[in-house]
């Protein structure tokens, strides 16, 4: 399938070959889950498995859950009081449906910046990365929809501030937010039809996510040394590679035992950690929390919307050379999802002919200063928007803009890589054959 | 009975829109041990059903708890009180419904939510222990909130007995200044009074005991699975550290003729 040379399913007996020649479904399977997979893969690779489960988790919990839920304005938020109370073991699934949601964004943020650290979105795996955004996309839609359906107070304001920002485009603003809410506010035809794409776009994800398996299957899976799968014979490939089943399928169901270790305690001991207490408060559309803060995992791109103020000067610079059209809050929008799309674009901007930031000296540096300019984002995204968060915020966009914008382009230029090895055998045997068997069990993200 | 008319007329005099100008700032919220803190924390039954006695002779004069069925008065995880106890309780206490088919107030029965008040326009407390932050920051980090909890119940415990006593007049409106409330005036009149219940099981009723009490059995009323909840995390937590040692050793088994021969070439 990867065009990595491996062994192929031969069907054996006659009932075999017969469903062979008509449907090679066995064949499907094996080839998926025999694929080669790149012997070095450190426990940074274990995250598509955990958001794998996690996609089942939310669809299994989600299904039982809309059975109890009753989605109307007068009723919804007593319907989960109701399922918190007098559906059977309704609490549990309702508790690990919020906190699956967290662990879900947690598994992506840590699948994205891996992704970004090992050069992973580079040719050829392009159209694995764009698909990942998509997903990652409308995990954010779906998340935020769900977030509504409880009606309390901070869903009912989160969904007036964030549908509020189509909005801010300009001429059509007020005509498409009014065509999302189903009327002039968010109302019941809001909660109606976030209920409706709540339930609907799991399984558009749970598509996407077969169409990206499929895209990585296709080119192989990037590994830490970011060196390519040798191609040329069996041989080398077999020492290049192990197969998924069993070595990666069993090592990734340990991590995400012990992933679920932790999950479970917060599920069980501090449920309510990660969500906001006016939630539990019912939607009131005449009283205004003081603070709207949408759920953790928006809060970085909370920060960019809200950092580009009127009194900044490139909003002042876009605001008069389209002659007002562009003002601030359709600035921050633009800002918002613009953070998103730099990311999307980052096969591009990256200029560098290696892949792994293992062998960039410089770019290891940039990077991690991205990953604290997340951090620092996600924390004053949270706070007021006032000084000197909003400050702060600022710097943090920008930083965030230029790492793709500038940083990516100007490194291939000026940065000189490490040696890299030749084959990932040889980075395999240096790993396990000189230092031992260090990293056996402790996970190496920073490499 | 004259104090908790006393007490509805007040506070439903004292009811009007939000105070422009506050006393103080409020957010004052002492963290107190709770039996149910911490993983391994469970509710005392004895300070569940004190804080029953607090709510229904103090609380339920203006609150509701629409959310709350009275049979989970029953709940052997909550106050634990006899299924025929709790219809005593219905009866002695003259618990009313609104009856949507007969347009008309009934009695109520097990199966029935406690009643909701709006009439004094005090907030419903069925989920009041969760809906109120404690504790806050450190800067944002909410890490205060990872080691002492969400203190709702804290929250609760500390507007009661943070009153300091002044009155301000505003808009024909009595506010009652309040070391934890929110901008520092409360529409609500100090509620607890020093023996202003009388406990069956002899437990001196100050007012930092009903407190404390009623704010327990508050976050009983908010979390009534809780114990189940924390029985639930233990069993799951010590299952897949089972299993997570199982496949570690499976994975160790699996990988280690593999990283014998990369050792020895």
């Amino acid at each position: 399938m990867s065009g990595i040379p491996h062994d192929h399913y031969e069907p054996q007996s006659n009932g075999a070959k017969w469903l062979h020649r008509r449907l090679p479904i066995v064949s499907l399977m094996y080839d998926t889950l025999t694929i080669p997979t790149p012997r070095n893969l450190n426990w940074m690779w274990i995250w598509g498995i955990v958001l794998a489960f996690c996609l089942v988790l939310q669809i299994v919990t989600g299904i039982i859950l809309v059975m109890h839920y009753t989605p109307h304005v007068d009723l919804a938020f007593a319907s989960i009081e109701h399922i918190m109370r007098n559906v059977n073991g309704g609490w549990a699934i309702r508790y690990i449906h919020m906190n699956g949601a967290s662990l879900f964004f947690i598994a992506v943020y840590l699948h994205i910046f891996r992704g970004l650290y090992y050069g992973s979105y580079k040719a050829p795996r392009e159209v694995t990365w764009i698909i990942g955004m998509l997903i990652y996309l409308l995990m954010m839609g779906t998340a935020f929809m769900g977030y509504v359906l409880p009606w309390g107070q901070m869903s009912f304001w989160g969904a007036t501030v964030i549908t509020g920002l189509f909005g801010a485009i300009p001429f059509v603003g007020d005509a498409i937010q009014t065509w999302l809410l189903g009327g002039p506010a968010v109302g019941n035809a809001t909660l109606n039809r976030f209920l409706s794409l709540h339930y609907l776009l799991p399984f558009v994800i749970a598509g996407l996510v077969i169409v990206h398996i499929w895209a990585f299957h296709t080119t192989g899976n990037n590994n830490p040394t970011g060196v390519e799968v040798r191609r040329t014979s069996r041989k080398e490939a077999d020492a290049d590679t192990l197969p998924f089943w069993p070595y990666f399928v069993i090592k990734d169901l340990f991590a995400l035992a012990v992933v679920l270790v932790g999950f479970f305690a917060v599920v069980g001991f501090m449920p309510n950690y990660l969500g906001h207490p006016d939630n539990y408060i019912e939607a009131d559309p005449l009283v205004t929390p003081a603070h709207i803060v949408p759920e953790w995992y928006f809060l970085p791109f909370y920060a960019i919307l809200r950092a580009f103020t009127g009194d900044v000067w490139v909003v002042m610079f876009a605001s008069w050379i389209t002659g007002g059209i562009v003002d601030a809050k359709f600035f921050g929008v633009i800002a918002m999802f613009g953070a998103i799309a730099v990311m999307a674009l980052a096969p591009w901007l990256d200029t560098s002919s290696v892949r792994s930031g293992r062998y960039r000296p410089m770019f290891k540096w940039w990077f991690w200063l991205l990953v604290v300019d997340f951090l620092v984002l996600m924390w004053a995204g949270a706070r007021p928007a006032e000084p000197p968060y909003s400050t702060i915020s600022l710097i943090g966009s920008a930083y965030w803009f230029a790492y793709f914008l500038v940083i990516l382009p100007l490194l291939g230029i000026f940065e000189k890589p490490l040696p890299q090895p030749d084959t990932i055998e040889e980075d395999f045997k240096e790993h396990y054959g000189t230092s031992g068997s260090k990293g056996d069990t402790a996970a190496t993200p920073a490499e | 009975m004259f104090r908790k008319l006393a007490l509805t007329a007040l506070t439903a005099v004292a009811l009007t829109g939000a105070p422009a100008f506050a006393a103080g700032e409020g957010g004052y919220v002492e963290n107190i041990r709770f039996s149910f803190d911490g993983p391994f924390g469970t509710f005392d039954q004895n300070q569940l059903q004190r804080g029953l006695q607090v709510y229904t002779e103090v609380c339920a004069a203006c609150h509701g708890m629409r959310y709350v069925p009275i049979r989970s008065l029953s709940d052997p995880d909550g106050p634990g009180i006899p299924p025929e106890q709790v219809r005593a309780y219905i009866d002695q206490n003259f618990i009313e419904v609104w009856d949507e088919d007969e347009r008309d107030y009934r009695m109520a029965t097990p199966n029935d939510n406690f009643p909701y008040i709006e009439s004094a326009g005090a907030p419903d407390l069925s989920l009041m222990a969760k809906a109120r932050l404690g504790f806050h920051g450190p800067y944002g980090l909410a890490l205060n909130n990872l080691f002492f909890g969400i203190g709702g119940p804290e929250y609760i415990a500390s507007l009661l007995t943070n009153y300091t006593g002044e009155e301000v007049e505003q808009y024909g409106a009595i506010l009652y200044e309040n070391e934890t409330y929110p901008g520092g005036l409360i529409s609500m009149a100090p509620p607890l009074w020093e023996d202003g219940v009388e406990y069956n099981d002899g437990t001196p009723a100050t007012i930092e005991q009903q407190a404390e009490d009623v704010a327990a059995f508050l976050m009983w009323a908010a979390e009534p699975d809780m114990m189940a909840r924390k029985r639930m995390g233990f069993t799951a937590v010590i299952l897949l550290v089972i299993l997570s040692t199982m496949l570690y050793l499976t994975n160790k088994r699996l990988w280690a003729p593999v990283k014998r021969d990369a050792k020895e070439e």
